[in-house]
């Protein structure tokens, strides 16, 4: 078994268009920030697995920028798997993301950077 | 879990100074610390060459212990150079309190100094960039305390009035105060007519950007007597951490301060109901409910209504950040120190205008990082039995 390299196979991962967390062969528990070791027990048996890229908005706030500036999104989406990560929800104006909004993953880029977005689920009626 | 053996009363803060509130143009971080040290040690008569604990952590400067023990001379027993962030003066007290009670040390010297207003006009930051976080552009910290905010407000329907009850009342004590920087009237529509920076937190939810520093000396009870007329000792003090970036905090309505202030209520034989004033540490205002909340002073969603109709405010049933606080008093950065520094003035009856009548107990209260670090520290007018 490759020995896990947290943050240069997660951003190898992403640059090849795959969002990835890791999983914990000992605690059947999801990992996400990536690290050599999970959280709590320090089990080192970790694999990558495809995450299911579904979730929901935990928090939310909208970052308010000078004209011609525009407000953008900052949240925390919890995702299907159990962990929380920092991100923002696209596709709708930024005070409109909500608390509880179904969210799924998608990998933007900006530049040489990936990095994984998300958008509402459904069109809010 | 073993037995907290905390050395309840056994040592006292005697002294406790601040420097350059406000902007001090010309100076460096460790020229405002050592300025705030050597008044804190003159008002106990002593000088650098008696520090033999030295505890510390200055914004710019990773090895601030040794730049700090260098500039004063001095070559200290215990030394500590803290980074849990903005409480980490706190921390520092409790360790200092476990050296002193040890033998460890004799005098204990915390200081801490910034010029970030005068340097940068921003808050300086340490802090690595991430690539888990840079991509967002999230405006660190308020960004992370802004989404504390919309979760509690989405849990607890609090509402922004009730936020601008901890600004308003943190200004009505800052005019009581001679040192601190913003001391013009605030009203409420001036409180919700202010700039939005990152929703629900506006620029009067967050602490200010000033210059400043601050210096407290410790040391054992029986001397701690026999040097000042009213020392305030420490009954007790204690740390908790919950995370590091708030994505990681593992429920963004209840802080690391529910154990903190648990134990160190517990260690001083006390209960919130005992305490006469409390100084927190307010970087946004919906700290200053958080922690009221977790430190037991009321339930859990409540601290919205507990704050109406001025009770935090002078003349309120409960006086909290009797200096006016981060939001109106001081903010260099890491405010922690001050939340020790006013609590040792409240005991020693050395507060001014905004003395409050009768303090035998006061609370400390830090906060590091993203609500990440919290310390609770007890002082009292009476030590050890």
């Amino acid at each position: 078994m490759n020995p896990i390299k947290p943050d240069q196979d997660y951003l190898q991962f992403l640059q090849q268009g795959h969002f990835k967390i890791l999983r914990d062969r000992l605690s059947g528990r999801h990992v996400f920030y990536p690290r050599v070791a999970a959280p709590g027990n320090g089990s080192t048996d970790l694999e990558w697995v495809d995450a299911s890229g579904l979730g929901q908005v935990y928090a939310t706030t909208v970052v308010r920028v000078k004209p011609p500036g525009q407000d953008y999104n900052v949240c925390v989406v919890e995702l299907e798997e159990g962990p929380r990560m920092l991100s923002r929800v696209e596709q709708v104006p930024p005070g409109e993301v909500r608390i509880g909004m179904r969210v799924k993953a998608r990998i933007a880029r900006d530049g040489e950077t990936s990095f994984v977005v998300f958008d509402p689920l459904e069109q809010r009626a | 879990m073993s037995a907290d053996l905390f050395p309840r009363g056994r040592t006292a803060v005697v002294a406790a100074a601040t420097h350059g509130i406000g902007l001090a143009p010309g100076f460096t971080s460790i020229d405002l610390a050592v300025q705030a040290s050597v008044k804190a040690l003159a008002q106990v008569g002593l000088t650098p060459a008696d520090v033999d604990g030295l505890f510390t952590g200055l914004p710019d400067d990773f090895l601030s212990g040794l730049s700090m023990a260098e500039y004063m001379g001095i070559a200290p027993r215990v030394m500590d150079n803290n980074r849990t962030g903005g409480s980490a003066f706190l921390t520092q007290a409790m360790w200092a309190a476990l050296a002193l009670n040890a033998g460890q040390c004799d005098v204990a010297l915390i200081a801490y100094g910034s010029n970030q207003r005068s340097a940068s006009g921003k808050l300086v930051s340490s802090m690595k960039p991430s690539y888990l976080e840079t991509p967002y552009k999230a405006l660190k910290p308020i960004s992370a305390y802004a989404m504390v905010a919309s979760r509690y407000m989405h849990q607890y329907g609090l509402r922004r009035e009730q936020l601008g009850e901890v600004a308003l009342a943190a200004r009505k004590w800052a005019q009581l105060n001679p040192e601190a920087f913003m001391r013009e009237p605030l009203t409420m529509a001036d409180y919700l007519g202010a700039r939005m920076v990152s929703d629900p937190l506006g620029v009067r939810d967050a602490c200010l950007v000033t210059d400043g520093a601050a210096a407290v000396v410790m040391m054992r009870a029986d001397r701690a007597r026999d040097t000042v007329k009213r020392p305030a000792y420490v009954l007790g003090a204690a740390a908790a951490t919950s995370h590091r970036d708030i994505a990681s905090m593992p429920d963004f309505t209840v802080t690391a301060a529910t154990s903190s202030g648990k134990r160190a209520f517990a260690q001083a034989g006390i209960t919130p109901a005992d305490v006469d004033v409390v100084e927190l540490y307010d970087a946004f205002t919906i700290n200053t409910l958080l922690f009221l909340e977790d430190l037991g002073f009321c339930k859990k969603g409540e601290g919205g209504s507990f704050v109406e109709g001025g009770r935090i405010a002078p003349g309120g049933a409960l006086p909290v950040n009797t200096n006016g606080g981060g939001l109106s008093c001081v903010h260099p950065g890491m405010y922690g120190l001050f939340t020790i520094v006013e609590a040792t003035q409240q005991i020693m009856g050395l507060a001014g205008d905004r003395q409050v009548a009768d303090v035998n107990v006061a609370l400390a209260h830090g906060n590091g990082g993203e609500l990440s670090s919290q310390v609770t520290m007890v002082l009292g007018a009476a030590g050890a039995d």
